[in-house]
C-alpha cells in the first residue's frame, strides 16, 4: 500500500515535469547565443547564457547585430506586437463581457415576446464551427475596407459571442429571485436593479468569463492573421507565425523564435499567479455542471 | 408588474448583442450558404453554379483524405486525452487537494497554441531537438517526428494533447469530487481495492461528465488548425491535411471561396450529426447517482 502511494506520487510528479519541462526548454533555448545552438543544445543550461535574443526580437539591436546572432535580418518589434495583442484582447474582453452580461440577464429575467426562440438561435449558433462564418466575415471586413485595422480585427467578437451570452444566462438563472424582488418592492426598476444589485453580486462569474475570453482571444491566430497581417496591427501569435516563415527552413532561427515564444507566455504566467484559483475553479465548475 | 412584460428594457439590454449576432453570425451564415452555390475567386463576381461545388466535393479525393486524417487525429487525441486525463484526475483525487499542483498542470492549456506548436517543433526537431537527444541517449535512432508521413499526425496529436490534458484532467477531477464519499467507504468495507473501485464505481458514476468531455474534445479536435498551420502545413504528403486546414487552403491559398464554403457547410452538418449521435448514445443527461 505504501509502495503504491509512492508510485502514484512519482506518476504525478512526472506529469508535472512533462507539463513544465517544455517551457523550461523554451527559456533555455532563448538564452543560448544563436551561433552556439548548433553545438550547445543538450545540456540543462547553456554554456554562455545571454539576453541578446530578447533584445533582438524586441527590436533593440541593430540589423547587423541581429544577423550576426543568427537572425534573418527581418525587422522584428515584439513590443508593438505585444501592445497589439493587449489592445485586441482588452477591447474584446471588456466590451463583450459587459454587453453579454446585459443580454444574459435579459434572457434569464426579463419577459418579452420571442425570447425563447431568440435564445434557441443563439444556442444553435454555438454548434457552428467558426470557420463557416469566418470566410464571409473576412469578405465583409474586406468590403468595409477594414483590413489591417483594429476595428476590423475586433468587429466579429466585440459585441458578443453566443457562448458568453449562454454562459451568463445560465448563471443569472441561478441567482435567487428574492434579492431582486426585495428591490422591486422598494420601487427600483429592473434596469437599476441589474446595475446596482445583480451585477455587484455576480462579480465572480463575470471575472471568470472575462478570464476565459481573455485567454481565448490572446491565443487567437487564424482570424488576426487573415484580417490584420500588416506590421502596424500584427498581434503576437501572428507575429510568431510570420517570424517562422521568414526564418530559413533548413536552419530556423530557434533562439530568436524561442525568445519570442517566451514573451507570448509571460502574460499567461501572470494570469496563473494572480488568478490561479479562479481559473482552476471555473474549469472545475463546468466539470460539475457537465 | 404582472404580465406587463419588459419589452423596452429588453430591447435596450439586447440591442448591441443582437446587432452583433445579426451582422457577424446570421448574415455571414446566409452569405456562406450562398457562396457554397457559386464559383468565386474573391475578385470577380460570384457565378452561380447550383450544387456544382457539392458534386465536386463528393468526387474530391483530397476532401475524403482530409476527413480520414481528421478522424484519425480525433481518435488519437480523444484516446490520449481521456486515458491521460482520467489517470491524472484519479491521481489528484486520491493524493492531494493542492491548488498549486492543479494550477501547474493547467499551465500548458494557457499557452497560446501557436507558441505550443513552435515549442514542440523545436523539441521534436529531427537533428537538434531535445526528444531526439533522449532517443539517442537511450541508444535509439533519430526520428523526424514531424517530417515522416507515418509519425506526423501522431506527433501533432501528442502536441495538442500536451496543451489540453491538464484542462481535461481538471474537468474529470471535478466530476470525481461529485461521487459521494459514502460510496467509497462502502466499497472499502467490502474489500474492494483501488483499481477495482476506480473501474467499478468511479468510472460508471462519472458518465455525464465523461460525455461532456467527449463532446467538447470532439468538437475542439475537428477544429484543428493552428498546430498544423505552424508545424507541417498539411504535409508530409497530405498526412496532416485536416479538414479545417483544407478549407483554409481552398479559400486563402487557391481563392476558391465557393468551394471552401461548400466544404465548411458540410463540416457544419457532419459536426451536428456527430454531436447529436454522441449525446444520444451516452444518454448524457442521466446520471446513475440520481
Amino acid at each position: 500500500m505504501k509502495l503504491g502511494r509512492l508510485f502514484a506520487w512519482a506518476c504525478l510528479v512526472l506529469a508535472i515535469v512533462i507539463s513544465l519541462f517544455p517551457l523550461y526548454w523554451m527559456l533555455r533555448t532563448a538564452i543560448t547565443p544563436g551561433r552556439e545552438l548548433a553545438v550547445d543544445n543538450a545540456g540543462l543550461l547553456p554554456r554562455h547564457p545571454t539576453l541578446f535574443n530578447f533584445q533582438r526580437v524586441l527590436g533593440l539591436a541593430t540589423r547587423e547585430e541581429a544577423r550576426a546572432a543568427g537572425g534573418s535580418g527581418a525587422d522584428l518589434d515584439f513590443f508593438r506586437y505585444l501592445a497589439n495583442s493587449v489592445v485586441y484582447t482588452g477591447l474584446i474582453t471588456g466590451v463583450q463581457t459587459v454587453l453579454c452580461a446585459m443580454a444574459g440577464y435579459a434572457f434569464a429575467r426579463l419577459r418579452f415576446p420571442g425570447r425563447d426562440l431568440l435564445f434557441g438561435l443563439f444556442v444553435a449558433a454555438l454548434m457552428v464551427p467558426p470557420i463557416f462564418t469566418l470566410l464571409p466575415n473576412f469578405v465583409l471586413v474586406k468590403e468595409l475596407g477594414w483590413l489591417d485595422t483594429y476595428q476590423g480585427m475586433v468587429a466579429p467578437s466585440l459585441l458578443m459571442t453566443p457562448f458568453a451570452v449562454f454562459f451568463l444566462r445560465q448563471f443569472f438563472l441561478g441567482v435567487p429571485r428574492e434579492v431582486e424582488q426585495a428591490a422591486l418592492i422598494d420601487g427600483a426598476g429592473k434596469g437599476v436593479i441589474f446595475w446596482r444589485v445583480v451585477l455587484p453580486m455576480t462579480k465572480g462569474p463575470l471575472l471568470t468569463l472575462a478570464l476565459t475570453t481573455a485567454v481565448w482571444t490572446w491565443n487567437d491566430y487564424l482570424w488576426p492573421l487573415l484580417v490584420a497581417p500588416g506590421e502596424e496591427t500584427r498581434v503576437l501569435t501572428a507575429a510568431l507565425g510570420v517570424f517562422l516563415k521568414q526564418s530559413p527552413n533548413t536552419a530556423p532561427d530557434w533562439t530568436g523564435l524561442m525568445a519570442g515564444s517566451a514573451l507570448s507566455v509571460v502574460p499567461v504566467l501572470l494570469l496563473v499567479v494572480f488568478f490561479g484559483r479562479r481559473l482552476v475553479d471555473s474549469i472545475q465548475f463546468s466539470g460539475m455542471k457537465g | 408588474m404582472v404580465n406587463r412584460g419588459d419589452g423596452r428594457l429588453a430591447v435596450a439590454f439586447l440591442a448591441p448583442v443582437l446587432i452583433g449576432f445579426a451582422v457577424f453570425y446570421v448574415y455571414p451564415s446566409l452569405r456562406g450558404a450562398w457562396y457554397s452555390l457559386t464559383d468565386w475567386n474573391l475578385l470577380s463576381e460570384p457565378r452561380f453554379v447550383g450544387l456544382g461545388n457539392y458534386a465536386k466535393l463528393v468526387g474530391d479525393p483530397l476532401f475524403w483524405n482530409s476527413l480520414k486524417v481528421t478522424f484519425g487525429y480525433v481518435a488519437i487525441t480523444i484516446a490520449v486525452q481521456l486515458v491521460a486525463g482520467l489517470g491524472l484526475a484519479a491521481l489528484l483525487h486520491r493524493l492531494t487537494r493542492s491548488l498549486v499542483i492543479r494550477s501547474l498542470l493547467l499551465v500548458p492549456w494557457l499557452v497560446p497554441s501557436v507558441t505550443t506548436a513552435l515549442l514542440w517543433m523545436w523539441l521534436l526537431d529531427a537533428n537538434l531537438g531535445f526528444l531526439n537527444h533522449l532517443l539517442v541517449g537511450l541508444g535509439l535512432d533519430n526520428q523526424g517526428f514531424l517530417t515522416s508521413p507515418d509519425l506526423a499526425l501522431t506527433s501533432v496529436a501528442v502536441i495538442n494533447s500536451w496543451g489540453g490534458v491538464g484542462y481535461t484532467a481538471l474537468l474529470l477531477y471535478a466530476g470525481m469530487l461529485l461521487v459521494p464519499p459514502t460510496v467509497y467507504e462502502a466499497a472499502a468495507l467490502d474489500g474492494s481495492g483501488e483499481v477495482r473501485t476506480f473501474f467499478r464505481i468511479t468510472l460508471p458514476l462519472m458518465r455525464p461528465i465523461l460525455a461532456f468531455v467527449l463532446v467538447v474534445t470532439l468538437i475542439g479536435s475537428f477544429q484543428l488548425f493552428d498546430t498544423v498551420a505552424v508545424t507541417t502545413k498539411g504535409g508530409p504528403v497530405n498526412a496532416t491535411r485536416v479538414v479545417y486546414y483544407y478549407i483554409y487552403e481552398q479559400a486563402f491559398t487557391h481563392f476558391k471561396m465557393g468551394y471552401a464554403s461548400a466544404l465548411a457547410l458540410s463540416l457544419v452538418l457532419i459536426l451536428g450529426v456527430l454531436t447529436f449521435v454522441q449525446m444520444r448514445l451516452l444518454r448524457a443527461s442521466t446520471s446513475d447517482l440520481a
